[in-house]
C-alpha cells in the first residue's frame, strides 16, 4: 500500500512549512473579516457563519503544523539524538534542520492559536 | 551584654538603624509619588467606566509584572547564592518551562483577558442611537469642537472645551485638519488617534461632575505639549440648558467688538453674532466661559489674554497667529477685557 506520509527529502522547505501555514492563517483571518465586514451588507450569510469557517480554517492550520512537527521528529530521530547538531557531516545536517523545524512548529502552533483568539471575542462587525 | 553588641561588629543591629533611618524617608517619597495618582488628569482616578477599566486593566498588568518579577529574582538569588551541580537535562526543563511553556500560558491569558475586556474600554455606540455626538478636529496647535444635532449637522461650533452629560455616553468623532494628533482624556479613558482624512469614533462616559484635563498624546509639532484641553462634565439638566442657549444666535454688544474688528481679528476667530467669521483660528464665542487659555497652555486672566494678543508666538511655538503686540497699549488691553467677558 502507497503510504500518504511524504518521503523524507533534504530541503529547506520543510523547515519553512509552519511559519508559511500561520502566515497563510493570519492573512486569511485578517482579510476573510475585513473582507465580510466591507461588505456584509451585500452577503447573505451572518458573521457568526465567518467565526465558524475561520474555526475550521484555525483546525486544518493547526492539523497541517502537527503533521510538519511530527515529520520534523521523524527527521530529528523521535528524539534519540541531543543537540546541538553541529558536525559538519550530511547527518549532522539533517538532524539540525529536522531539531529546527520541530521548534518552528511549536512557534508556528502557539502563533496560530493567538492569532485564531480574536475569534472567539469578536461576535460582529461594527461600523 | 544587653544589646549584645559591644565591638562595633554587630552588623545586623547597625543595618537595621540604616534601615530605620531609611524607611520614613523611603516612605515619604512613595507618598510624594503617590499625589501624581489623583487630580483631573490621571488614569489612575478614574471618573467614568472606561476609564476605570483601563485602569482596571493597569493594575492587573503591575500586579502580574510583580509576581514575574518577583519569581524572576527569587531564581536570580537561588542560582547567584551557593554553586550548585545541575544535570543538563534539569537546566534544559527550566529553559524548557521557564523560557517557552509558562510565557506562553501567561501571554495566552493575557491576550484573552485584553480581548475580553476590549468592549468595555471601547464601548460601541450605532449610529442610530440618541446620544450627544461631537466632533472634534485637532489642528496645530488647538482643537476644534462642533456640536452635532440628531441628523448630523453643525449645531455650533467652540474650541478647546468640550461639555458633556454626566451619566450619559458621549460619542466623538475624532478628525485631523493637519498632522496626526490623539485626542485623550487620562480621567475619562483611553486615548484615540486623530487622522487626517479619517474619522475615528470614540465614547466617553463620565460619571461624576468636575473639570477633566485632556491632551494630545500624539507629537504633533512644536507646540504639541501646549496642546490640551478641558472637559467639563455637568448635569443633564444644566448641559441641555448651556445647549440651547448657544443655539440661539445672539448679538454681542460691546465696545471691545469694534476694537477687536477693526484690527482685523474677525477675519481669523468667529464669534457668534457678530461679523467676525473667520474660520482659520479657535472659535471665540462664549470664549469667557472657559477654564483656559491658548489651549490648556494659560491661566484664563484678562492679563494672560493680552500677553497671548501681543506676542502669541513666544507662547506657542510654531502658532500660525501673527504678533499684534504693535498695536497700541489701550487696544490690547480693551480687547483682553472683551474676550474675557464674552458669554
Amino acid at each position: 500500500m502507497k503510504s500518504f506520509i511524504p518521503r523524507e527529502v533534504e530541503s529547506l522547505w520543510t523547515l519553512f512549512t509552519a511559519p508559511t501555514v500561520w502566515a497563510v492563517h493570519f492573512i486569511g483571518c485578517y482579510a476573510t473579516v475585513a473582507i465580510y465586514c466591507a461588505k456584509a451588507a451585500s452577503l447573505d450569510f451572518d458573521f457568526a457563519t465567518v467565526r465558524l469557517l475561520l474555526a475550521g480554517f484555525t483546525v486544518v492550520a493547526l492539523a497541517v503544523i502537527v503533521l510538519s512537527a511530527w515529520l520534523a521528529w521523524r527527521q530529528w530521530g523521535f528524539g534519540v539524538h541531543d543537540p546541538p547538531h553541529d558536525e559538519p557531516t550530511r547527518k549532522g545536517r539533517t538532524l539540525f534542520q529536522g531539531y529546527a523545524t520541530l521548534l518552528l512548529s511549536g512557534l508556528s502552533f502557539v502563533a496560530v492559536i493567538y492569532a485564531a483568539i480574536p475569534l472567539i471575542f469578536i461576535a460582529e462587525c461594527q461600523r | 551584654m544587653a544589646d549584645g553588641c559591644v565591638t562595633g561588629t554587630c552588623r545586623p543591629t547597625r543595618s537595621k538603624t540604616h534601615l530605620s533611618r531609611l524607611c520614613p524617608s523611603l516612605l515619604a517619597l512613595l507618598a510624594f509619588t503617590l499625589t501624581s495618582c489623583s487630580g483631573n488628569h490621571s488614569a489612575l482616578d478614574p471618573a467614568g467606566p472606561e476609564a476605570a477599566n483601563v485602569a482596571q486593566l493597569f493594575f492587573v498588568m503591575l500586579v502580574g509584572g510583580a509576581v514575574i518579577w518577583l519569581g524572576l529574582v527569587a531564581a536570580l538569588i537561588y542560582a547567584a547564592r551557593k554553586k550548585r551541580e545541575h544535570s543538563e537535562e534539569s537546566a534544559g526543563r527550566v529553559i524548557l518551562w521557564g523560557g517557552a511553556i509558562i510565557p506562553t500560558i501567561i501571554l495566552c491569558a493575557l491576550l484573552s483577558y485584553g480581548m475580553w475586556l476590549m468592549p468595555a474600554i471601547r464601548p460601541w455606540i450605532p449610529d442610530d442611537q440618541q446620544v450627544r455626538r461631537i466632533e472634534v478636529t485637532g489642528e496645530q496647535f488647538w482643537w476644534r469642537v462642533r456640536y452635532l444635532d440628531e441628523t448630523g449637522k453643525t449645531m455650533f461650533e467652540t474650541a478647546n472645551e468640550v461639555r458633556i452629560p454626566v451619566g450619559q455616553p458621549a460619542h466623538f468623532s475624532l478628525k485631523a485638519a493637519d498632522v496626526i494628533h490623539s485626542f485623550w482624556v487620562p480621567s475619562l479613558g483611553g486615548k484615540m488617534d486623530m487622522i487626517p482624512g479619517r474619522t475615528n469614533p470614540l465614547t466617553l462616559t463620565a460619571d461624576r461632575e468636575g473639570i477633566y484635563r485632556g491632551v494630545c498624546a500624539e507629537f504633533c509639532g512644536e507646540s504639541h505639549a501646549l496642546m490640551a484641553f478641558t472637559v467639563r462634565a455637568v448635569s443633564p439638566e444644566e448641559h441641555e440648558a448651556w445647549l440651547a442657549e448657544r443655539r440661539a444666535s445672539g448679538s454681542q454688544e460691546a465696545e471691545g467688538l469694534a476694537v477687536f474688528l477693526n484690527n482685523g481679528c474677525g477675519a481669523c476667530h468667529t464669534i457668534s453674532g457678530t461679523a467676525a467669521n473667520g474660520r482659520i483660528g479657535p472659535d471665540l464665542t462664549a470664549f469667557g466661559e472657559r477654564a483656559t487659555l491658548a489651549a490648556g497652555t494659560l491661566p484664563h486672566t484678562a492679563e494672560d489674554i493680552a500677553r497671548f494678543v501681543a506676542y502669541p508666538g513666544e507662547i506657542k511655538p510654531g502658532v500660525k497667529m501673527p504678533h499684534f503686540g504693535m498695536l497700541p497699549e489701550d487696544d490690547i488691553k480693551t480687547i483682553a477685557v472683551f474676550l474675557k467677558e464674552l458669554k
